[in-house]
């Protein structure tokens, strides 16, 4: 039964894939994708990858997907004068087969990946205790691999300022996005008011619940940066301008937090980024905590964009 | 055939389509949606991967899984940052071709300091 | 595996511009250019200490970070080959960053304007990135550095927000990260065949088969995609030339040589064995392309900065030459050696040069109000000493002793002579050849007296002027630099015929060649062009056609698969 369930879910993927690739507008192509990233979704639970599917879900569909689809939208016009720049049918042929040569040489090595399949879970198992947390993912991101996490935060900033870098001059220093108006009585904007109490306390316990079960900061820092956007949507505030000097301090908190817990941890530990005994959860915990508005911020900025209007305007 | 094989081969499939896609398409906005299938074909590779190497009482080694969260949160930004450059381009020359530009025959108008 | 003492210092090389990135944009306005500037000698004591805690303890540094080894954890390493390329690079964005002030420098007091607040950000950004590269261990940590280097980088390209330089941002954007993406395959291959991702330990485990030679076919190729080199050169020209001159400094130093890097390592320490002879061979040959390909087209460009970005892609070429001459003995494994030194002196050198190069076209830029190279004339006694860095930094990459290029050029060439590839000291003597060409196509126009005085638009700043010059000289005389680990005979009076014959013989053949090629004539008008120019120019519109064709998306792309699948072919046929 999980093999019909598996083989129909794979034929669904490629068939969502070669719609995405071939379909002939934008838009139908992103809806089609959005749909691809949810049953990946389903695909990273067959896989036993909870956490890998929740953020899939949340960011992988859902936040890359909206990006996706609002710039489909605006691109509209260009479509036509793009189709008409389509290689010749020779080089699609030819890249058709290259890219088939590609997904050949990558089966045979899918097949010939060695048998019993080297592993990594029975070191995780025997260090886990050390590190007082439940959840082996968030032990690995957090005290195993912390540096990676931290630099992961670090990629996301300096995306931000890219995305920044982009304002017109005249723009710069304000806020980003269009001014949204909605009816003030229209469903976006009753949806706007009831759902984010909700989000935001469903963001929170994703996030508290991360230590020990499936979940963690991304995941929760991207249901509160969408119920953020929501609000943002639906007119009912503005987005701030970057000029602000507590958005940049927030901005930067989260790194700066984490990289003081890591200097904690050389003076005390040892090493940057390990844990004295005894405070390893609760330093894990600060780490989370400091690092949640900071992704909130940076997940919503960059779907905002970059700074269009003045700062008094 | 295991879930691992299966959704690894599926993988191999979808890293094929998403480079067809990225070098034939010639609208920016679809070669980002080629790069993210390509993206997401490699992640899903991984995750078979790891699921291969379940063990110690976990359905799956958690290295590779804690890796993807970071690679589908990288991947993100860069569509991100993509999508916001074809934007701007957009709204600075009203198109989005991504063409070669001949060298401009004379050297000081059309550009750059 | 144990932290070594002195293994801080690389975690502060990575962290002190990521810092400063931090602070520069919370604290907002003029700050970002206050930190930047206030961590350039920051950074290069920590580069020179890290150089001088390998030397003392003679082996690698390394750092354990949280105190995990691997497998589990990540460690951080510095080698010679990490060491050196962490001064050099923090020399350049030294020199890089004093000459910036001038361009993005704000006035006290003023709000924040967006580019030059930016810049600085960017240029701590890239150098923090970079030396993540040169120093960690780990190749998912190298994927996260990689993608820090591209998000670094292509802001730099649009910076000034005009519509062409945006179209080239977005293309250099797209094909990093179909770049990325190939190398983080293989990393991901790597990780399902051998269960680790930590670079010594895979060097142990890794073997030649399938999984390997599938893993380290992609990761080249998508590094090489990032690094532009000839045939995958789609993105470069018009990004480099057009960013504003600081940031094409950084671009063409600093940024494509974290890719170049990876390779290197890659290649040397993770899959020694599994790499071939002929798989190398096909490397070096993308590169001896590459130096003919992008030499002969910057003689055939009107536009200093072009010129000098398309020189970029020729000295691209030079830094793959070394990999078929890094082979033992029975030509079946890399091993570090002279030749790896050679090629290391060689980074080094373009690196400073070829910031120095760009530098000088920005003043001239900024002089002139354009940068037509057929109006140069009298540029040379306006500013002396931007035309004198200019000269310098061509002078040091054609090779010209003391160069670094210079002695790189020497190891090899023995190199060659001892493993029998003589195709090879062709390659390397003749190349030197077709840098002086637009060396020489450039200067030429510059010292030519012109019919009306030459009037420059602004007064460039000094100190810009000698920042440039001062990188040039770095360039021409680290040869001496480089004494220590090499014998000093190597390096000969410039002056003994000896070595003046070779030098004046390369002049010559670059003259030759800018006589031929250049798209204007060199001297007087070029009304009655001889047949023998005629066909030359011939060849050089070829040549931009070919160029031309290439740097067209699809064929770009095509060219990256079947580059991918000649590797692959390389690699596997010795097992056949």
């Amino acid at each position: 039964m999980i093999e019909v369930l598996n083989f129909g879910l794979a034929a669904l993927i490629l068939g969502l894939a070669v719609w995405t690739i071939v379909a002939r507008e934008a838009p139908a192509a992103v809806v089609g994708f959005i749909v691809y990233g949810l049953l990946l979704t389903l695909v990273w639970v067959q896989l036993q990858g909870i956490d890998v599917a929740l953020t899939e879900a949340a960011i992988g569909g859902g936040l890359t997907g909206v990006l996706l689809i609002s710039a489909a939208v605006r691109l509209r016009s260009t479509e036509s004068t793009a189709r008409a720049q389509r290689p010749s049918a020779s080089t699609r042929w030819l890249a058709a087969a290259l890219s088939a040569a590609v997904t050949a040489a990558l089966s045979i090595c899918v097949l010939a990946l060695p048998e019993p399949a080297p592993t990594l879970a029975p070191e995780v198992l025997a260090n886990i205790a050390v590190t007082e947390v439940g959840n082996p993912i968030t032990a690995v991101l957090l005290a195993f691999r912390a540096m990676d996490t931290l630099l992961e935060a670090i990629v996301l900033l300096f995306a931000l300022i890219g995305v920044w870098s982009l304002a017109p001059d005249r723009a710069w220093g304000g806020r980003p996005g269009l001014l949204q108006q909605a009816d003030p009585n229209g469903i976006l904007a009753y949806v706007a008011r009831v759902l984010p109490p909700i989000g935001i306390v469903a963001g929170i316990y994703i996030f508290w619940i991360g230590a020990d079960h499936p979940g963690g900061k991304f995941q929760g820092a991207t249901i509160l940066a969408a119920m953020w956007l929501l609000v943002m949507m639906a007119g009912l505030a503005d987005a701030p301008p970057i000029s602000r000097r507590w958005l940049r301090w927030l901005l930067v908190a989260g790194p700066l937090a984490f990289i003081a817990v890591g200097v904690v941890g050389a003076v005390t530990a040892g090493a940057f980024l390990s844990y004295p005994q005894g405070y390893a959860k609760t330093l894990i915990l600060v780490i989370e905590f400091a690092l949640m508005p900071t992704l909130t911020l940076i997940l919503g900025l960059m779907l905002l964009g970059a700074p269009q209007r003045g700062e008094t305007s | 055939m295991t879930a691992g094989t299966l959704f690894g081969l599926c993988a191999a499939v979808l890293i094929g389509f998403g480079l067809y896609g990225l070098i034939v398409n010639p609208h920016p906005l679809r070669k980002i949606l080629a790069f993210n299938v390509v993206g997401s074909g490699v992640f899903l590779l991984f995750g078979a991967i790891a699921y291969r190497g379940a063990g110690a009482g976990m359905g799956g080694d958690p290295v590779p899984q804690a890796l993807l969260i970071t690679g589908i949160v990288v991947a993100f930004s860069a569509t991100a940052l993509a999508v916001a450059l074809l934007l701007r381009l957009f709204d600075e020359t009203g198109s989005v071709t991504l063409s070669s530009d001949p060298p401009p025959k004379s050297g000081d108008d059309t550009g750059a300091h | 595996m144990l932290t070594t003492s002195g293994g801080w210092l690389l975690l502060l090389a990575v962290l002190a511009p990521f810092v400063g990135v931090l602070a520069g944009l919370a604290l907002g306005g003029r700050n970002a250019q206050r930190v930047a500037m206030l961590l350039l000698p920051v950074g290069l004591a920590v580069a020179i200490g890290i150089a001088g805690s390998l030397v003392q303890s003679g082996e690698t540094v390394v750092y354990l970070l949280g105190g995990w080894a691997p497998p589990l954890g990540i460690a951080l390493r510095a080698d010679g080959l990490s060491a050196v390329m962490l001064l050099a690079i923090a020399v350049v964005v030294c020199g890089i960053g004093v000459y910036a002030r001038a361009d993005f420098g704000s006035a006290a007091g003023e709000p924040e304007q967006r580019a030059s607040f930016v810049y600085w950000l960017l240029l701590l950004a890239v150098w923090g990135s970079l030396n993540l590269v040169f120093v960690s261990g780990d190749l998912f940590t190298l994927y996260v550095a990689l993608e820090l280097l591209t998000f670094s980088g292509v802001p730099l390209v649009c910076l000034d927000g005009k519509g062409e330089t945006l179209r080239a941002a977005l293309r250099y954007l797209l094909f990093a990260l179909a770049g990325s993406l190939l190398y983080l395959l293989g990393a991901v291959l790597l990780y399902g065949g051998y269960g680790t991702l930590d670079i010594v330990l895979l060097g142990a485990r890794v073997q030649p088969e399938p999984i390997a030679w599938a893993a380290a076919t992609l990761m080249t190729v998508g590094l090489l995609a990032k690094t532009a080199l000839f045939p995958l050169h789609i993105w470069l020209p018009p990004a480099h030339a057009g960013a504003p001159a600081a940031a094409s400094a950084v671009l063409s130093a600093l940024v494509v040589k974290g890719s170049w890097f990876l390779v290197l390592r890659l290649w040397f320490d993770v899959m020694p064995g599994v790499v071939t002879l002929p798989a190398a061979q096909l490397l070096a040959g993308l590169g001896a392309t590459a130096i003919v390909v992008g030499s002969v087209v910057a003689l055939r460009q009107e536009r200093l900065k072009l010129l000098v970005a398309y020189s970029t892609i020729a000295q691209i070429g030079y830094l793959f030459l070394l990999f078929p001459l890094a082979f033992d003995a029975s030509g079946s494994m890399l091993v570090h050696g002279a030749v790896l030194t050679g090629g290391l002196l060689q980074a080094v050198a373009h690196a400073t040069a070829k910031a120095g190069m760009f530098m000088a076209a920005g003043l001239i830029y900024a002089a002139l109000g354009h940068d037509r190279i057929a109006d140069l004339g009298g540029v040379a006694r306006a500013m002396p000493v931007t035309v004198l860095a200019f000269a310098i930094a061509g002078l040091a990459l054609m090779g010209v002793v003391p160069s670094g290029a210079y002695l790189a050029k020497k190891l090899l060439l023995d190199a060659a002579d001892s493993s029998g590839q003589w195709w090879w000291t062709i390659v390397l003597q003749g190349g030197a050849a077709f840098t002086a060409g637009y060396v020489v196509l450039v200067l030429t126009n510059a010292l030519r007296r012109p019919a009306a005085p030459v009037k420059l638009v602004k007064r460039v700043s000094r100190l810009s002027e000698y920042a440039a010059l001062a990188l040039a000289v770095c360039s021409l005389l680290l040869a001496f630099a480089a004494l220590g680990p090499v014998p000093s005979s190597f390096i000969s009076n410039p002056l003994l015929p000896k070595e003046l014959g070779p030098t004046l013989l390369v002049f010559l053949g670059g003259a030759l060649l800018a006589l031929g090629l250049s798209r204007r004539s060199l001297f007087g008008t070029g009304d009655t062009d001889g047949s023998m120019r005629r066909a030359a120019v011939a060849v050089g519109r070829g040549f931009e056609q070919t160029d031309a064709f290439l740097r067209r998306w699809p064929t770009a792309g095509l060219a990256l698969l079947l580059l991918a699948a000649a590797f692959a072919w390389l690699m596997l046929s010795r097992s056949l």
